[in-house]
């Protein structure tokens, strides 16, 4: 399937839009000084902080996202539209909007948030509230992942273990889970890599102070005003991640299509 | 085929809608309108429109274009090879990024300086910078990377004293929202930046006024309009722009 032969200058120029950005950073970096600049204290700092915040969330991801996947098959019709459209909001939200709503949410004065503080529980400028800003962002990939996989799944063998009198929690154990592994593992590489870009909803909700709140996304906007090359060399080294993210998580997909 | 002939020209009528519009502006042009093209710093964004109406009365024919970011955005932007007539910065380290761009010498048009600020009230007591070290008191700053952090540090050790904030943000404007929004009790920014915003008040900060961020405006060696680039660095001089300044809080060197 190729398609009419007038796709192609198109279809060039499409990759011409992509991939030019991203040859554009590689040219701006200094090669030479890259090591030495991805592995200064600073850039260090907030990569760990980084891989530290995005697994947690990717975990909160998996314990909450799932659940929702399932939820979402749960119900029907016009109540699942709705569910779906609320749920995946996150995906399309601009980030700095999903920040303004997670700050009238958790934050001091927040609807949930200012309770929390009367009973001496602070969430804000700590490093949890950069995993709740994560968490928010990567969630919607894990559950339209569970719920597409659940809808092709069908029901036939849990439908044939429960005549057999297995519990449900049994059955979701040994039958859909396992069923479901390609989808998990897709949708919590999605959900990893979501969660180690995420800026806007971070730098509104969270704040920036190294180690605790300032990820490796907040770092390269805050060198570009004094150390442009360090920017450049933190911003490779996430771009690195995103391909190899995005070559790993579609595989599945693609060997699924071709059978 | 005929689908690719369809498509080639509904391509070309696209083409020719999207050229027609791009060419309007310099058809206005040619009939005698002249825009001047100017990049600011944020923090001049409400007080420089009356300053540019006022430009645009004195030259008619004349519009003003202005574009506010921060100043170090403003000057990579300009470096990448941005359009610009003047630029206009909140300090003068960005000002010397752009050194070999500038037509002349920059001149200093304005001056800012610090103050504490709280939401309105003042609902945590915040007296002075020794304050921001009392228990349970959440400050943000502005990061040392950024002018208004560099300002923030320099007054702080003039004062001995150690801040200790929960964030340090990218930019003034990040600062305030949080004091504004009650995510923080104090913040640090400038004069100006209280003055037109909500839901706050500034407590002074002694010594402040010995730590002056000066705002320089050039015009650019690659202007389009060089002489009206130049009149307008002037005019950001004159008497009238002088009063506008300082009616928002801004020194006038």
């Amino acid at each position: 399937m190729s398609g009419p032969r007038w796709l192609v200058p198109l279809a060039l120029l499409g990759a011409l839009l992509v991939a030019a950005p991203l040859v554009g950073l590689m040219a701006r970096a200094s090669w030479g000084e890259l090591w030495t600049l991805i592995t200064a204290p600073e850039s260090l700092e907030a990569l760990a902080l980084s891989l530290r915040t995005a697994v947690a969330s990717t975990l909160l991801v998996i314990v909450l996202g799932v659940p929702l996947g399932f939820a979402l098959r749960a119900v029907h019709g016009r109540v699942r539209a709705g569910l779906r459209a609320v749920l995946l909001a996150p995906l399309v939200l601009p980030p700095v909007v999903g920040g303004l709503a997670l700050l009238y949410a958790f934050g001091r004065r927040g609807l949930i948030g200012a309770p929390l503080e009367d009973a001496g529980i602070s969430v804000a400028y700590t490093t949890a509230a950069v995993v709740l800003a994560q968490t928010f962002v990567a969630m919607p990939f894990m559950v339209v992942s569970i719920e597409s996989a659940l809808a092709a799944h069908g029901e036939r063998r849990e439908a044939i273990a429960a005549t057999l009198g297995a519990s449900r929690t049994r059955i979701l154990a040994r039958i859909t889970l396992p069923a479901l592994g390609p989808a998990l593992a897709t949708g919590a590489v999605l959900a990893f890599a979501r969660a180690l870009g995420e800026f806007g909803a971070t730098l509104t909700f969270a704040g920036s102070l190294a180690g605790v709140t300032r990820t490796a996304p907040l770092e390269i906007y805050l060198a570009r005003e004094t150390d442009p090359d360090a920017a450049v060399a933190l911003s490779l080294v996430l771009l690195v991640v995103a391909v190899a993210v995005v070559a790993i998580a579609y595989r599945p997909a693609a060997t699924r299509g071709l059978r | 085929m005929r689908g690719l002939a369809s498509a080639a020209s509904a391509a070309l009528a696209a083409a020719c809608a999207l050229s027609l519009a791009a060419c309007a502006p310099e058809t206005d042009a040619a009939a005698g309108d002249r825009t001047l093209t100017v990049l600011a710093a944020a923090s001049l964004a409400d007080v420089l429109e009356p300053i540019a109406a006022d430009f645009e009365n004195e030259h008619p024919g004349v519009d003003v274009v202005t574009s506010y970011a921060g100043s170090s955005d403003l000057a990579a932007q300009i470096l990448e090879g941005a359009p610009a007539d003047v630029f206009a910065s909140a300090d003068e380290a960005n000002m010397d990024k752009v050194a070999d761009l500038v037509a002349g010498t920059p001149a200093v048009f304005a001056t800012n300086t610090l103050t504490i600020v709280v939401p309105e009230g003042d609902p945590m007591g915040i007296e002075d910078l020794a304050s921001f070290a009392a228990p349970g008191i959440v400050s943000v700053i502005c990061a040392p990377q950024v002018p208004c952090g560099a300002a923030t540090a320099t007054v702080a050790a003039r004062a001995g004293v150690t801040l200790s904030p929960a964030s340090e943000e990218a930019s003034v404007t990040d600062v305030l929202g949080k004091v504004a929004s009650g995510q923080a009790d104090a913040g640090i920014v400038y004069v100006t930046d209280v003055a037109r915003a909500e839901g706050v008040e500034a407590v002074p900060i002694e010594g402040a006024e010995a730590v002056v961020n000066r705002y320089p405006a050039a015009a650019m060696a690659g202007a389009a309009e060089p002489e009206l680039a130049a009149a307008f660095v002037d005019h950001l001089s004159a008497q009238a722009a002088r009063k506008a300044l300082s009616d928002a809080g801004f020194g006038t060197p």
